[in-house]
């Protein structure tokens, strides 16, 4: 069986500095990995390349998606075969109000699968459903995306686009930071209605606590930019105790 | 010709000398009408045409620009009509009133001038002109400076326009779309000068819209004179689609009354090279004027926005705000000054233009101007340049949204912030979707 998403030896850097450094991974459908790790150890870097955002130079090493080579794939290709980021920290952008922003998104990615387009009462319709399940207020669709809303809103409306997009890989980038416990609890529940046998999720964190609402089924240590040692659930708790400090020897 | 000052001597100025011998006893107008016409050119021959060396006209040299002068367009033949008839469908359904001059000459046949609503006319200039009416000289000399030169050609050549009255108290409700239309093989030069004279507490909308055929080099230069009475509104939009060839210079003098709405709004899409010049003064207190513009440019265009806004009177305020997108090699150009005169206490002025460039060897342009007298006033102006945010772009590409396509969006929302100004949701549109074509012809 192909792996949903397999990581041979990534290098990459940015500016000239090496930032991963022979990193392994793979994700087979209906899995959850936990990325776990000091500051400082490439996780947004991880899933910056992941995405394709520019400037960043891969310097060794390949990512297939669905056996795919991914990095022959742009950014919005490689969101049309299914791998989405929710940002750690999502941008605002004045002047395009979120519902034409997700109408833009879904229909661009419909129509590069061959898809039909959704029409807009459709599209409404299901954005407002998703949007009362993760408590985001409907004006919020209207308003710019993104401007003016606090950080748990930002992380509200990554979730409802993942919702609303329907990718095959979710990569979460810190979703934990910046949210209060309840902000926390809604989006970790948003997030596990999406756990499904054909889709897998890669949640990077820097805190356990994310683990206690998101349970994964992998945990990795992500130190120095390779994985330095994987585990069970189990693994998180014990990083909760022990602390980074002994990885950042072993990967130096 | 006078001699010494300044000989003429491109081929488009002699070009334009020979037009004006060869046509002045044809071009429509009485004896005083046809002084106006004689000492306009004057003015014109003195100077030349305008160049880099009059700060006016700093980066928009006419006489290196302006190769030759071309033949007065003719009266509109049979396949002109029918190209006019089908213009402005680029536009969305406006729910105008449709008034169309082609070839500079006003077309009744194709203008819907049934049901005029009630304190509304609409004729011809050239009607105005044969009536000796002042038209062409009224009030002009407190506007704008003596020896405006593409006024004055203007003023020399207009054969004919639209002249519009509303009378004082009426509201004229459906949006009045004047659709300046040049057609036809054969490169002209088409003179229009168009009148709005609002009466005191009257408001009207007006859109006025310009374009012509891909390929050909015409010239146009268009002038619109409005007098806009004490508590009296005008919308005004300007939208100039000319041809990739064309050459387009327009003007707007507008004569503001006292406690009075004025919106204007420039919008330029086409033509090769385009000056839009705008002089504006506020002679009435306590007026609110808004006056906005968005440039969109790609290729070797060059679009120049020259704005001169003079609070004549105090307690009025005036917000001008410009855009300009510039893609390829395309030149944009603003110039915006803001005069407040002694007695214009208590003015609030604010100016601010961005330029937004999408590609290394786009230019821009851009130089504001405060000349204040009064002391107790609030005024200031801004500008910035820059290119599109990579990290939005990538934030939507990560979402599924093709490059172009998210550079489309993120354009549109820089410009959108100006467009959702307009108070007339009409006007809003037809911006928009003007907008929205020029983003769909692009690469």
């Amino acid at each position: 069986m192909t792996a949903l998403l397999e990581i041979r030896d990534l290098r990459a850097e940015i500016g000239g500095r090496k930032i991963l450094n022979g990193l392994d991974l793979t994700v087979n459908k209906g899995e959850i990995h936990a990325i776990m790790g000091p500051n400082g150890a490439g996780k947004s870097t991880l899933s910056y390349v992941l995405a394709g955002k520019p400037g960043y130079e891969i310097t060794g090493g390949q990512v297939l998606f669905n056996g795919e080579d991914l990095f022959e794939m742009s950014p919005d290709e490689r969101a049309a075969k299914g791998v989405f980021l929710a940002f750690q920290y999502p941008l605002e952008i004045p002047g395009v109000a979120t519902l034409t922003f997700l109408r833009a998104a879904l229909n661009a990615q419909r129509k590069k699968r061959g898809e039909e387009e959704l029409s807009s009462p459709d599209l409404l319709k299901r954005v407002r459903e998703l949007a009362k399940k993760l408590g985001i207020d409907p004006e919020m669709l209207r308003r710019p995306l993104n401007v003016g809303f606090s950080g748990g809103e930002k992380k509200r409306n990554e979730t409802l686009q993942m919702a609303l997009l329907e990718p095959r890989l979710c990569v979460l980038d810190e979703t934990d930071s910046g949210l209060d416990i309840d902000a926390l609890k809604v989006v970790a529940n948003g997030v596990n209605q999406l756990r499904s046998a054909e889709r897998g999720m890669i949640v990077i964190t820097h805190y356990q606590r994310l683990l206690d609402y998101i349970v994964p089924d992998v945990v990795h240590v992500l130190a120095a930019g390779r994985i330095v040692e994987t585990g069970g659930k189990d693994l998180a708790l014990q990083l909760e105790a022990t602390g980074y400090a002994q990885y950042q020897n072993e990967a130096a | 010709m006078n001699a010494g000052i300044a000989a003429i001597k491109t081929e488009a100025e002699t070009g334009l000398a020979d037009t004006y011998t060869a046509a002045r006893h044809d071009l429509p107008g009485g004896p005083a009408v046809a002084a106006a016409r004689a000492e306009a050119f004057n003015i014109f021959a003195l100077g030349g045409l305008p160049h880099r060396r009059l700060e006016a006209w700093k980066y928009t040299d006419l006489r290196r620009l302006m190769k030759d002068a071309k033949p007065l367009a003719g009266a509109p033949d049979t396949a002109a009509l029918a190209v006019a008839e089908q213009a402005g469908q680029w536009l969305c359904d406006l729910g105008a009133r449709r008034i169309v001059v082609v070839n500079g000459t006003f077309a009744p046949a194709l203008s819907d001038l049934a049901d005029l609503e009630e304190g509304l006319t609409i004729r011809a200039l050239a009607q105005a002109l044969v009536a000796d009416e002042p038209l062409l000289s009224a009030d002009l000399g407190t506007l704008l400076p003596y020896n405006e030169p593409a006024l004055a050609l203007n003023t020399a050549f207009a054969g004919d326009g639209v002249v519009i009255e509303v009378a004082a108290g009426a509201e004229v409700k459906r949006p009045i779309h004047l659709l300046f239309v040049t057609a036809g093989e054969t490169a002209a030069a088409i003179f229009t000068r168009s009148v709005a004279v609002i009466g005191a507490g009257a408001s009207v909308s007006l859109i006025e819209s310009h374009e012509g055929p891909e390929g050909s080099d015409y010239q146009v230069n268009a002038a619109l004179q409005v007098q806009l009475g004490d508590e009296a509104r005008l919308d005004h939009v300007k939208i100039v689609r000319e041809g990739g060839a064309a050459l387009h210079v327009g003007t707007l003098l507008a004569d503001i009354g006292a406690r009075a709405r004025f919106n204007a709004f420039g919008f330029i899409v086409g033509g090769s090279v385009v000056r839009n010049q705008m002089f504006v003064r506020l002679a009435g207190a306590d007026t609110v004027a808004e006056i906005s513009g968005v440039s969109l440019l790609a290729g070797r265009q060059h679009a120049d926005t020259t704005l001169s806004i003079e609070h004549a009177a105090p307690g009025s305020q005036s917000r001008e705000t410009f855009k300009a997108v510039v893609d390829e090699a395309a030149h944009a150009v603003f110039q915006g000054k803001i005069a407040v005169r002694q007695q214009a206490q208590k003015t609030d002025a604010r100016m601010m233009s961005r330029a937004l460039l999408l590609s290394a060897e786009a230019e821009v342009f851009s130089k504001p101007e405060l000349e204040i007298f009064a002391d107790d006033v609030q005024c200031g102006h801004g500008a910035t340049t820059g290119t599109l945010d990579d990290q939005l772009k990538f934030y939507l590409m990560a979402r599924g949204i093709p490059a172009k396509e998210a550079e489309a969006l993120l354009i549109q929302a820089f410009v959108g912030e100006v467009i959702d100004t307009i108070a007339q949701e009409s006007l809003r549109d037809a911006l928009s979707a003007a907008t929205l074509a020029w983003l769909g012809e692009r690469g």
